[in-house]
């Protein structure tokens, strides 16, 4: 097993994995795809502008995309009564085809950013850049460290402002009418979604960070309900879809990110269906046993 | 760009190559647009962004068993496992307790997930080069062959048939489901072929825009069509158009410049069309909403101003058309000096009023006009106190709204309703 390369993918699964929660707890998934589609063209632009990858004017060309995106498609539903969906649904895909169309405008130019890349990133070839100190100390590749400051930041600002997150995201009204501002609760979390959008979109690509980002939160959600349980069965569902999901990649030769992320399904569909049986075996016992009010129960939350 | 015998031999359809492509994409377009509308109207226009990502695994399915790019199976294949991500979602939706968003978010990247990893095992497999699917990602409308525009022009007959046939039943449905039930429609039925149709046209479009941007072809005609009309007639011809001509647009840019995908030049058209709509178009545009505000806001203004005139000169007991001084007026009621300006302005020139360095006088029109507004409010008044009941001081507010909007109509028959009254609530004489 390829250390550097697992050890980047976790990384990435974890940061998209914790905003991902939210994300999907505030009924925002979609707006996250979007982002993660429309960081493209600042990505590229940036890209144009400072001749590298991962660098400082790319982070903030594609995380400012990312707040146009959320403006985009408020703008596009409060001021042109455009109903939400279609906002999102033209926000996004326009963003994307600007962003295909600089790419094909470029290719010329011999920039090293190809259409592959952008669609499914190459976590493969995260060892060609590594970083050594001193001629001998091998410490990992750049692509890895470059994940590392992310995590810590966003483990600190989530934990730190804990139930800030909690209140705005499960009760945002009550949260307002105790003087917290949400929106920029609300801005804050898509800054954060496009800087990791940013980060991981080199190693898989702009569309399989939605992957990341969903799957692992919507798997711990259909067991658990608990703020703090969601975030802790995210990052092991995450582990589990990362180190899997590069067995399965090696094995077939395939692209490891997408190998991933149908790991990371295969593991929702698991848990759906176990989860399935398992009320059916208690409906059935408490049939036989209480007189099946949990039947009744049942049907009443249906 | 190519030169201009490129761009000749395109608009001419000089090649019978070309005739395939802007065949095929017109279709694509006009298909997607028709059908699109639908998924917009029921507000389910993200499903198909999920259906066109799940297309891409049907796609590699198809094509590993195949082991060629046979147009039949890969969109057999796209349209099987577009169905399945429909069933998927919906069932997740529905069965657990896992949001609508995040059931086709998570449905779409799994899909997209599985297929970029068939895809690149077919890759590595060794027959990238003759296969070309990567075109579905981004779409080439240049590679769409001769056999391919049969199976399109098959494709969009049959939903343009199926929207034709059903107009009736589907348009209730889609606006008033529950009424479509209580009347006794086959309403699932008829969302079950409505649902074949859009995975339909998706996997059709996806041979032109690709499956990342198939969504936009779906979305933004019907999009921009809804500024334009209410009309569902009108919005289908209108969307099939927008979709049709950036079809066709995208097909062009694809040609002159070889090195161009087809995909992103359709949507950045079609979003052109969505977001100028949502800019321009007069009615429900966005500017001419604000103009329409505008000239409403200052209508109440111009009136607002006319009505202090006629109060002041109501309290001195004065002559009509006594001169009153600007700062009498601030004093009386409160204006923004800006606005203010402007609105006297707009009064001199209908000739309501006559400006004298800092002092107003009405003319005879101007008090016409202002004993109108008047008479209107205190009628309105009236009418609150005695028909509906409210007290003498809870009516004044809402007076002050409805003497903008009253028509002479229903002047007359408020005034016959009050029976022809002299005095409001508060025992101001209502002005003939």
């Amino acid at each position: 097993m390829d250390i550097g390369i697992v050890f980047t993918a976790l990384f990435v699964a974890f940061n998209c994995g914790i905003l991902g929660v939210f994300l999907m707890l505030r009924k925002m998934a979609m707006v996250g795809d979007a982002i993660s589609h429309s960081v493209l063209p600042g990505i590229v632009i940036a890209y144009l502008i400072a001749g590298t990858r991962a660098s400082f004017p790319m982070l903030i060309g594609a995380a400012a995309m990312g707040l146009i995106t959320t403006v985009l498609i408020e703008f596009l539903t409060k001021k042109a009564r455009l109903q939400n969906d279609a906002s999102i649904g033209i926000s996004f895909t326009w963003l994307f085809a600007i962003g295909v169309i600089l790419i094909a405008v470029f290719t010329k130019g011999g920039i090293d950013l190809d259409q592959e890349c952008v669609l499914y990133g190459d976590i493969a070839y995260v060892n060609l850049d590594k970083i050594i100190v001193d001629g001998n100390l091998y410490l990992g590749p750049r692509a890895m460290w470059n994940q590392i400051p992310v995590f810590v930041l966003i483990s600190v600002v989530i934990l730190f402002g804990f139930r800030g997150w909690q209140i705005t995201t499960f009760n945002p009204d009550y949260a307002a009418s105790m003087g917290i501002s949400v929106s920029r609760w609300h801005y804050l979390l898509m800054s954060m979604v496009s800087l990791v959008t940013v980060m991981a979109f080199e190693a898989v690509g702009a569309i399989l960070v939605v992957g990341f980002m969903i799957i692992p939160p919507a798997t711990a959600y259909l067991i658990n309900s608990k703020l703090k349980m969601v975030i802790v069965l995210t990052l092991v569902f995450a582990t589990l879809s990362v180190l899997l999901g590069y067995r399965l990649a090696i094995y077939f030769n395939g692209s490891i990110a997408g190998g991933m992320i149908s790991v990371a399904g295969i593991i929702f569909f698991v848990i759906w269906c176990l989860q399935q049986m398992v009320k059916k075996l208690l409906v059935a016992r408490s049939d036989e046993n209480v007189g099946g009010w949990l039947v009744q129960e049942n049907k009443i939350i249906r | 760009m190519g030169d201009i015998n490129d761009f000749l031999d395109f608009v001419l359809l000089r090649e019978p190559n070309i005739v395939y492509v802007v065949v095929g994409t017109l279709l694509i377009g006009a298909s997607s647009g028709l059908i699109g509308t639908f998924a917009f109207l029921k507000k389910t226009s993200l499903l198909g962004d999920a259906i066109s990502h799940s297309a891409l695994p049907g796609v590699c399915l198809a094509f590993m068993y195949m082991q060629e790019k046979n147009a039949i199976f890969l969109l057999l294949g796209s349209f099987v496992s577009g169905w399945i991500a429909t069933l998927l979602v919906e069932w997740i939706s529905r069965r657990t307790k896992l949001k609508n968003d995040t059931a086709i978010a998570l449905i779409l990247s799994f899909f997209f997930g599985v297929g970029i990893f068939l895809l690149t095992i077919i890759q590595n497999g060794g027959q990238a080069a003759q296969s070309g699917l990567n075109n579905f990602l981004v779409g080439k409308a240049a590679a769409i062959q001769r056999f391919d525009i049969y199976i399109f022009s098959g494709v969009a007959l049959l939903i343009i048939f199926f929207v034709v046939t059903f107009y009736r039943p589907l348009k209730i449905m889609v606006f008033d489901r529950d009424y479509a039930l209580s009347i006794g429609l086959p309403v699932r039925i008829l969302e079950f072929l409505l649902n074949s149709a859009i995975v339909l046209a998706i996997a059709v479009g996806i041979q032109a825009v690709g499956v990342i941007l198939m969504a936009a072809l779906l979305i933004s005609p019907a999009a921009a069509a809804r500024f334009w009309t209410y009309k569902l007639s009108r919005l289908l011809v209108i969307a099939a158009s927008i979709g049709a001509f950036s079809g066709w647009f995208g097909a062009f840019v694809s040609y002159t410049a070889p090195d161009m995908p087809t995909g992103p030049w359709i949507v950045t058209s079609l979003s052109v069309f969505a977001i100028g709509s949502a800019f321009f178009a007069p009615g429900s545009g966005m500017i001419s909403r604000i103009k329409l505000q505008q000239s409403n806001s200052r209508k109440m203004l111009s009136e607002n101003i006319l009505k202090s005139l006629f109060q002041i000169l109501e309290g001195r007991d004065a002559n009509s058309h006594d001169w009153i001084k600007k700062s009498t007026l601030f004093e009386h009621r409160f204006f923004d000096r800006i606005k203010f300006q402007k609105g006297i302005r707009t009064l001199d020139k209908k000739h309501f009023i006559i400006i004298d360095g800092d002092k107003i006088r009405l003319t005879k029109q101007g008090w016409a006009e202002s004993k109108r507004i008047v008479r209107l409010h205190r009628l309105w008044e009236l009418y609150l106190y005695e028909k509906m009941n409210l007290a003498a001081d809870h009516i004044h507010p809402n007076a002050e709204t409805m003497e903008h909007i009253l028509t002479p109509e229903l002047e007359k028959i408020l005034i016959k309703e009050l029976d022809y009254p002299e005095k409001d609530p508060h025992q101001s004489k209502i002005p003939e």
